[in-house]
């Protein structure tokens, strides 16, 4: 019964609802992103505005639940905000994927992506849970660049 | 020679089956495709080579340099005889299957190799599968890639059939070396070779066979099977990873260039040049896999002592349960025959709306239920199906009918996760 814990029903949830899924002009840049060890693939647009702030990030791909529930949150998460707050927030999600399970999630930063936590804990799906949110912070190199 | 094929007396002989995963979970190994078990019978014998008669080989003038290298080329052998080689010295050890395929595509184009039959430029054709393990497909666009030839392949009907329709038009003058895999690692389908083969001969191509999957799991003769080349690798017949195996005929050994420069494969050496030991030593460049190869010599000992023959039966008694029972299973779809008509015990399926790693995940860490979820380093075979990838259950000698209903509940409690 270990797996079920990482299969939170908010996890789930995005799975089957994901938000702001689909592909939307215009953007400043696109990436396509693969975890080639299980073939979950991701194309993400982001599309930035004044004073940094995030006007929408766009994506399609395929893959498990936990990578495109990864990517549902992140659209929700970032569409809206600020670049700086924004990378702070990968930035959390990143230490949190790597800890193994080791460090206590910051749940004030990541809000509902606090529901990956317990994905840390299986090595082989932290990448999974990584794709959108690597592809987000190459695209806003991209972008800003 | 045996009469009554015993599953519970052969599980004793695993001694990881018997074993308790956390939480209290039983093993129930459906990954043997990947990589099967080992019985305790391999493992002793390794486990005496390494404590009482190491040394290497070929080269230590003393009694373990003796010992081992009995042992290493009794393993030779067995091997020959296992795959009906006509000599011993076609039996090549490698590092796995991967090296073997590669070692052969390395001999074609090769400016050092003056025979005809493998020479390869612009204009000649490499015909490979839709339905080959990366294995069988890299190695020929790297060749293809280095001397100008096209690579061509069989596409895959929608039953996971080699689609020889266009057999002529595929395979002709030109082409000098047909590599198929002799069966599916991911579809489990058991390929026609005579077909292919006789078509091949027509034209005087060479053909390669990717028999990974097959000498595991039925007696391969190569012989009477008449291709040319037949790689496998020792890790799937119950031996250990890090060996592999090459057949080739005789005399097309003798006429391929070595493979690896090293220790051992030599005749003489000087500073400019160096004359080569005849075939197998010629590649098998540096110390090799000692205590692997006499532990892939004791796999198919052990095989041979139940008889491939019941093992076929045992696993066609398996896949026939299992497809019988996944069928019932709503929204699955097994991408592969449908009935045991020339097919072994891999079935590979999609479950609607469930990523095959969500699938996995659940089986094993709520059933114990282990089986492989991807592509199965077969992606081109998925993208033809057009999908990312599947669920593989794969059988083998020591797996039960209990263990199949284990892997059905196992997708039910799935399907009840994500409904």
């Amino acid at each position: 019964m270990i797996a079920e814990s990482m299969y939170q029903e908010l996890i789930l949830e995005h799975y089957k609802h994901p938000q702001g899924r689909g592909l939307r002009d215009p953007y400043d840049a696109e990436v396509h992103h693969v975890n080639p060890t299980c073939g979950d693939e991701i194309t993400l647009r982001v599309k930035l505005g004044d004073g940094g702030k995030v006007e929408d990030v766009s994506y399609d791909g395929q893959g498990c639940s936990i990578s495109q529930a990864a990517a549902s949150v992140l659209h929700e998460l970032a569409a809206g905000s600020t670049v700086d707050e924004t990378l702070a927030v990968v930035e959390e999600f990143t230490r949190l994927m790597q800890s193994r399970g080791q460090v206590e999630a910051d749940e004030d930063v990541l809000g509902d992506a606090v529901a990956f936590a317990g994905v840390a804990k299986f090595p082989a799906r932290v990448k999974c849970a990584l794709l959108a949110w690597m592809a987000y912070k190459d695209a806003v190199v991209r972008s800003s660049t | 020679m045996n009469t009554g094929f015993d599953v519970e007396r052969i599980r004793k002989d695993f001694p990881v089956l018997s074993r308790e995963l956390s939480g209290g979970r039983p093993l129930v190994y459906l990954d043997s495709g990947n990589s099967a078990q080992k019985p305790t019978q391999v493992i002793d014998v390794m486990r005496e080579h390494l404590a009482m008669h190491y040394s290497n080989v070929g080269r230590a003038m003393h009694a373990l340099g003796a010992e081992s290298t009995e042992a290493y080329e009794n393993a030779r052998d067995k091997i020959a005889a296992f795959v009906g080689a006509p000599s011993r010295d076609e039996i090549v050890f490698t590092k796995n299957a991967s090296e073997a395929l590669n070692l052969v595509a390395y001999g074609f184009g090769n400016p050092t190799n003056d025979d005809p039959r493998f020479r390869l430029g612009p204009g000649d054709e490499i015909v490979i599968s839709e339905m080959e393990h990366h294995s069988n497909i890299v190695p020929w666009q790297l060749l293809a890639q280095r001397t100008g030839a096209t690579l061509k392949w069989f596409s895959v009907t929608d039953e996971g059939r080699l689609d020889l329709s266009n057999l002529e038009e595929l395979v002709t003058e030109r082409t000098k070396i047909v590599s198929i895999v002799h069966q599916s690692n991911v579809l489990g389908t058991v390929n026609p070779v005579a077909e292919v083969l006789a078509r091949a001969r027509q034209v005087g191509a060479l053909m390669m066979l990717d028999a990974s999957q097959s000498v595991p799991h039925q007696q391969v003769d190569v012989a009477a099977l008449g291709v040319d080349f037949l790689a496998f690798t020792g890790h799937k017949v119950v031996g250990p990873s890090g060996i592999g195996v090459l057949w080739g005929r005789g005399e097309l050994l003798e006429a391929m260039p070595p493979f690896m420069g090293g220790g051992e494969m030599i005749e003489a050496v000087w500073m400019d040049h160096s004359t080569y030991a005849p075939a197998p030593h010629k590649f098998e460049a540096g110390t090799p896999p000692i205590v692997e190869a006499i532990g892939l010599g004791a796999a198919v000992d052990y095989l041979s002592a139940i008889g491939m023959d019941a093992i076929v039966r045992h696993e066609r008694e398996l896949t026939g349960y299992a497809l019988g029972a996944l069928r019932e299973v709503p929204g699955l779809r097994v991408i592969g025959p449908q009935s045991l008509d020339r097919r072994g015990g891999t079935v590979s399926f999609t479950l609607e709306g469930i990523h095959p790693h969500d699938v996995g995940q659940i089986l094993d860490d709520n059933f114990g239920v282990a089986v492989r979820v991807g592509h199965h380093c077969a992606r081109p075979l998925h993208l033809r199906f057009g999908i990312p990838a599947t669920t593989r259950a794969s059988f083998y000698l020591y797996n039960t009918p209990a263990e199949i209903d284990a892997l059905v509940r196992g997708l039910h409690h799935v399907q009840k996760v994500f409904a």
